[in-house]
């Protein structure tokens, strides 16, 4: 065969493998929003659940999810993007970097329902925080820690080492240079690392089945100690209990709608600034 | 050296990079407000030398230096100095441009927050005065607040010579600042360059030995971590002493 031939195959494959994985997205997609559309109402975003999960909104489900994703978020960022710097800046290089940092990654591998049994055992039952937003949030939060620590990590690698040296010539601190130069450039980054733990804390439903989400509530959280309905939660709930399994199918397509939505939201929002910030370091 | 004021001074440097003997019992006087220029084929350490001036290199791990090296009188080396206090009198240009990923007004005034100062007004006078000594006021003064990455290469080199300017330092030290610019943008830092050593003591390291040729006053050849000869520049390209040097600047090798 020729080496044109071959060339034309090879990337025969690749264009196949890439209209492959954007048919499935779009599958996906297509499928969620033609089921879910149809439920979408006025009431099915503000109301609550009423007649035994058959009918009405899941306004509290859409507000718990909301919150728990704050919470983690506000828990895990800055934890995270601090842990990265400490690792990537100052920490001495050598084998127990390496290990600390071979941990993060496996941590990112740890199946979700360990991170619920972790929280039931410790934020539950051990700090006795009660199955609450706080407990769900903190058990999310660690369950993100890892992905927000590699994004942040590969971020800070990617700005040049050249910038750093400018700044220290000019009599900068190191602290000073991490701070004014380094962070402000690798905002990007730590920005698509935060997307991605946003749509990954949004979906999750294992961390949360112990340690925050209630199958029905009466009205909204009153405060971080509240057991609180999650959207994700909910879908579970209605394709596993109750007793008109066409009615509640409906409302779970319409639930995986919203999620979705939220999801595709926080993810174009943040691209958005990831996008302007780019084109204004990268000229 | 025909007696001028010495402003840095090299006294038996050695550098290592873990077992590699970089530089060997270096002895280098830099005069004042004249150009300096550090020849040699690469790898013969004349990078390292001038990173030693700036105290640049304890930031490279494993590495070791022994011997003394003054700014005036002051022993820059001494435990109780603090290294951002030599690179404040000592600016440094690097071989690439380097701007930071700010706008051109952030670029040189970065340098003066980070000294402590807040004077608004003492900043936007100082970076309009290093913009114009650096000869580029005129091509950026009415894009200030424009990212310093989409001025061209010849540009940002000029930039990052404000940035080095706007904090008053009083030696400042080139590593290959032409190494990436085209011919014209390097003639402009050249000139730059002789404007400059009015005001400032000047160490350049270059590959190219016209240019060496063309802008200093005092030449030395390193190679192999050896300075093999130190004079001044005339003599260094007319008359050299060592045969390696003139085996070097008639480009019979390196």
């Amino acid at each position: 065969m020729n080496q044109n031939t071959i060339q034309k195959i090879g990337f025969g494959f690749l264009s196949f493998s890439v209209i492959a994985t954007i048919s499935f997205l779009f599958i996906i997609i297509f499928f969620i929003a033609a089921r879910g559309i149809r439920v979408i109402s006025w009431e099915f975003l503000t109301a609550g659940p009423r007649d035994g999960m058959t009918a009405g909104g899941v306004a509290p489900a859409i507000v718990g999810t909301f919150y728990l994703t704050l919470g983690a978020i506000i828990f895990a960022l800055p934890l995270g993007i601090a842990c990265a710097i400490y690792l990537c800046e100052y920490s001495p290089k050598g084998a127990v970097v390496n290990i600390i940092r071979l941990s993060i990654n496996n941590l990112a591998g740890v199946p979700s329902v360990v991170f619920g049994l972790f929280g039931l055992a410790v934020f539950v039952k051990f700090f006795n925080f009660g199955a609450s937003i706080l407990s769900g949030s903190l058990s999310l939060g660690i369950l993100v820690l890892p992905l927000i620590i590699s994004a942040t990590q590969e971020a800070l690698l990617a700005i040049p080492h050249s910038i750093r040296e400018a700044s220290m010539a000019l009599g900068a601190t190191k602290w000073q240079t991490i701070k004014k130069i380094v962070l402000p450039a690798a905002v990007p980054g730590i920005l698509t690392g935060t997307i991605l733990s946003i749509g990954r804390v949004a979906g999750e439903t294992a961390p949360i089945l112990f340690t925050a989400a209630a199958f029905y509530l009466k009205g909204y959280p009153k405060s971080v100690f509240s057991e609180v309905m999650a959207l994700p939660y909910h879908i579970y709930a209605l394709m596993t209990e109750g007793v008109y399994p066409e009615k509640q199918t409906a409302i779970a397509y319409g639930c995986s709608f919203i999620l979705l939505v939220l999801v595709l939201l926080v993810s174009g929002l943040a691209i958005f600034i990831r996008q302007r910030q780019r084109s204004y370091y990268h000229g | 050296m025909d007696n001028l004021p010495i402003k840095m001074r090299a006294h038996g440097v050695d550098f290592f990079y873990g077992q590699h003997h970089a530089l060997k019992n270096i002895n280098l006087d830099i005069a004042k407000n004249h150009v300096t220029a550090i020849i040699g084929p690469s790898g013969c350490g004349k990078s390292t030398f001038i990173r030693l001036l700036n105290r640049m290199n304890e930031m490279v791990p494993n590495t070791t230096l022994t011997g003394k090296i003054y700014l005036d009188c002051l022993d820059i080396l001494s435990p109780c100095i603090d290294p951002a206090e030599v690179r404040r009198r000592v600016g440094m240009v690097f071989q690439k441009p380097n701007p930071f990923p700010k706008n051109i007004f952030e670029n040189i005034s970065y340098g003066l927050e980070v000294n402590g100062i807040k004077n608004k007004q003492l900043i936007e006078d100082r970076v309009v005065e290093s913009l114009k000594k650096s000869a580029i006021w005129d091509e950026v003064k009415d894009r200030l607040h424009d990212s310093a990455l989409r001025l061209s290469g010849g540009q940002q080199q000029r930039l990052c010579i404000a940035r080095c300017l706007a904090i008053q330092p009083e030696v400042l030290l080139f590593d290959e600042p032409c190494a990436s610019l085209d011919p014209i943008s390097t003639r402009k830092i050249e000139e730059l360059i002789l404007e400059l050593k009015k005001d400032y003591t000047i160490a350049i390291v270059t590959h190219n030995m016209q240019q060496a040729a063309r802008i200093s006053d005092y030449t030395g050849f390193f190679l192999l971590g050896d300075l093999i000869e130190f004079d001044k520049t005339e003599k260094i390209f007319k008359a050299p002493h060592d045969s390696r040097t003139e085996d070097y600047i008639t480009g019979r090798f390196g």
